[in-house]
């Protein structure tokens, strides 16, 4: 038996459904003209930038979206499964911060620190997918979408939960994935990565989250929708209350995208979070944080939707108990809770900050989370009797065969970052062992190059796409990169 | 007589009861207390105890909020009174605050509103999605002392430097002294743009705030002797 933990029961469900629906409906939903005219297409009254959905139309729209999705790896392979309770971890995104790996104190993430936690994460099989987790402060501000995705399409090989900051700036994400995965139609075929489109709350598609709605669909690019209401500032202070808004912006984002293509790949995400009324924060790690993530899941569940939430994540300035308290047990919540593609993992201070020796030590809450996931099974007719008629009272079951035969599938062997006794455990605390974790990682990781014309390609695009904002020197930039220098020159 | 009333004034303002505090801003009038009186003795001190038990983290922000409400409603009673008397309300500085263009989140701003008319600034709010040229024309129009701007997004934080660029083009960039916040803001970036200051929440903007004044003006006064207002 799968253990999991649900926060609601079918008749508050299909209350929270209900008052979503009528939520859509009146007030309505304000949108950008740029769905104006697709809506009105269906029947759908907009008036004065505020769209009046019905009920029956927007549960059109959610049968026609796809139950589940792959997102393929470089290869080709399926390696993320949206749908089901299928259940993937990524790290956190679009950092503006990093915890410095010497000083432990935060500074602005520069191109470095975003390579190195590609490379852990990509050495991290609690990870199934990479996220483009930084913002490089160290280039212009003007290519930072694009520069981030090459990077993590240079240094790995997993999909990739990313985002576009302008209607813009998603084409040239578009563009630059379909040069990696060598064309249009092969990336749409195996789409390696997913693109997060957030409403702004409360029920607002702007105008550049209704075009990527769009775009994406009709580009039959998967879209994630990260809905984030804050209980008590831009959405009511009950967690109940939230999971309506939650609802209403998701289901009103999934009628913009399913008009746009019907069938097109989408997913039911969430960042919500308490607003702390002392001090006007956002905490992610707070518990009624997690309670929104599992609830707002499992509507989106109960509708048959992949799902998505923000969790893993901790409020403490530095790798503390505080933080990683948070994180693991968010993770757990969240791996119970049979949420698909669960980002945040790395990140504290609130998301402002990002720490790659704190994304180690949550691989390791992670792969606890998954050991709870698998549960406590059966194996054999007998369970423990058969195993007593060979040793008696004597209890010498470490002699079994049975013992060997069975002990790796019961037994999870976290990394050294977990403390378990071992001879070379001699003192140190956990931010040390982090720290010789990273350290390791990086050292045993190893690029593997695409191909050398996409290669070539990627880099005239890098060229080209500098040059439209003046910048003459991408090159020179990207030749900061460690391994992008014997590809440029 | 007076000093019951105004201390229902204070208490009315603790409690973020709108009603009460107007009705005894009428009453008072009708009575013939002075309106600054009213002001500086009662429902000033009011607010200054809820921005002190907010810092102490004893009191809410929703409650915190209410009683910027019924500051709001006796304001509402007592400034067409100081008119009429061709007075002034005194206060610590006039802040125009807004979010930047293209940025509608307004919630850090409104604490920072919020806040500063606790500590007796008169606070000019433009809302959010707020044009560079829009800041310009407000600070003009008030003579204001300090410009806050606010951005929740790294896209929308480029906008901070237009503010500053509309505040240079129309000639009061030296008048005006620019302070930034947000999610995504830093001291480095306020550095970059050319603000004056940087305040990483609402509370440390009320010092910042404060700190620019006394940059403006020479020191601090002892204690802020004028209410602000959120309008």
């Amino acid at each position: 038996m799968r253990p999991k933990f649900e926060m609601l029961d079918n008749p508050l469900i299909e209350r929270i459904l209900a008052e979503a629906f009528q939520l859509i409906k009146d007030p309505g939903i304000r949108v950008a003209p740029y769905v104006e005219d697709l809506l009105r297409g269906v029947g759908i009254p907009v008036k004065d930038g505020v769209a009046h959905i019905p009920e029956p139309l927007a549960r059109n729209a959610l049968q026609s979206v796809p139950r589940e999705f792959f997102l393929y790896d470089r290869n080709g392979s399926p390696a993320v499964h949206y749908g089901g309770n299928h259940v993937h971890f990524d790290p956190g995104s679009s950092c503006l911060n990093i915890l410095d790996p010497q000083t432990q104190q935060a500074r602005p993430a520069i191109t470095s620190d975003l390579v190195r936690l590609i490379q852990v994460a990509e050495m991290l099989p609690q990870f199934a997918a990479q996220s483009t987790a930084m913002v490089c402060n160290d280039v212009p501000a003007e290519i930072g979408d694009w520069y981030r995705l090459l990077l993590v399409l240079w240094y790995s090989e997993k999909p990739v939960v990313t985002g576009a900051f302008s209607a813009h700036s998603l084409h040239t994400l578009i563009d630059l994935l379909a040069i990696e995965c060598g064309g249009r139609e092969a990336f749409r075929r195996h789409p390696r990565a997913i693109f997060d489109v957030c409403p702004s709350p409360p029920l607002n598609w702007s105008e550049f989250a209704s075009q990527n709605l769009v775009d994406l669909a009709r580009a039959g690019i998967p879209a994630e929708i990260v809905s984030m209401p804050l209980a008590g500032a831009t959405a009511p202070v009950t967690l109940a209350g939230s999971v309506v808004q939650h609802a209403a912006e998701c289901i009103s984002g999934i009628v913009i995208h399913q008009l746009a293509q019907p069938g097109a790949s989408i997913v039911w995400g969430a960042a919500p979070a308490i607003f702390d009324m002392r001090s006007g924060k956002t905490p992610m790690g707070a518990i009624e944080t997690a309670m929104l993530d599992v609830a707002c899941a499992e509507v989106g569940k109960h509708l048959g939707l992949p799902t998505h939430a923000y969790m893993v994540a901790g409020d403490g300035r530095v790798i503390d108990a505080q933080v990683e308290m948070e994180s693991g047990m968010s993770a757990v919540l969240g791996a119970l809770a049979g949420i698909n593609m669960i980002s945040g993992a790395g990140m504290l201070d609130f998301l402002a900050c990002h720490s790659i020796e704190k994304l180690v030590i949550d691989a390791e809450a992670i792969a606890s989370a998954q050991r709870l996931l698998q549960g406590i099974e059966p194996r054999g007719d007998s369970l423990a009797t058969a195993m007593f008629t060979q040793t008696g009272l004597a209890g010498d079951f470490l002699k079994l065969k049975d013992t060997r035969a069975l002990f790796r599938q019961e037994q999870h062997f976290p990394s050294p970052v977990i403390d378990r006794g071992l001879p070379q455990m001699n003192g140190g605390g956990i931010l040390d062992r982090a720290n010789q974790r990273v350290e390791e990682l990086l050292s045993a990781y190893k690029r593997n190059p695409l191909p050398p014309d996409r290669e070539k390609e990627i880099i005239a695009f890098a060229e080209r796409e500098g040059q439209k904002f003046g910048l003459k020197r991408v090159g020179e930039i990207l030749s900061r990169v460690p391994d992008f220098e014997g590809a440029l020159f | 007589m007076p000093d019951d009333i105004f201390s229902l004034m204070r208490d009315s303002i603790i409690a973020g009861a709108p009603d009460t505090a107007s009705y005894l801003a009428q009453k008072a009038i009708a009575d013939g207390t002075a309106p600054l009186d009213a002001i500086n003795d009662g429902y000033v001190p009011g607010m200054h105890d809820v921005g002190e038990q907010f810092a102490r983290g004893q009191m809410f922000l929703p409650d915190m909020m209410a009683s910027a409400e019924a500051m709001r409603a006796a304001m509402a009673v007592l400034d067409p009174e100081l008119k009429k008397l061709g007075a002034d309300r005194p206060t610590s500085g006039v802040v125009v605050l807004g979010t930047t263009k293209g940025d509608i989140h307004e919630i850090g701003k409104i604490l920072v509103g919020t806040l500063l008319t606790a500590h007796g600034f008169q606070v000019h709010d433009l809302g959010a999605d707020v044009s560079g040229e829009k800041f310009a024309a407000k600070a003009q129009e008030l003579s204001a002392d300090i410009v806050g701007v606010s951005a929740l997004l790294t896209t929308t934080m480029r906008n901070q430097k237009t503010v500053i660029e509309a505040l240079e083009r129309s000639g009061i960039r030296a008048q005006v002294k620019v302070m930034v916040g947000g999610a995504p803001v830093t001291r480095r970036w306020a550095e970059e743009i050319g603000a004056d200051g940087y305040a990483k929440d609402a509370m440390s903007a009320v010092a910042l705030a404060r700190e620019l004044m006394s940059q403006k003006t020479g020191p601090p006064t002892p204690e802020p002797i004028g209410s602000g207002e959120v309008v």
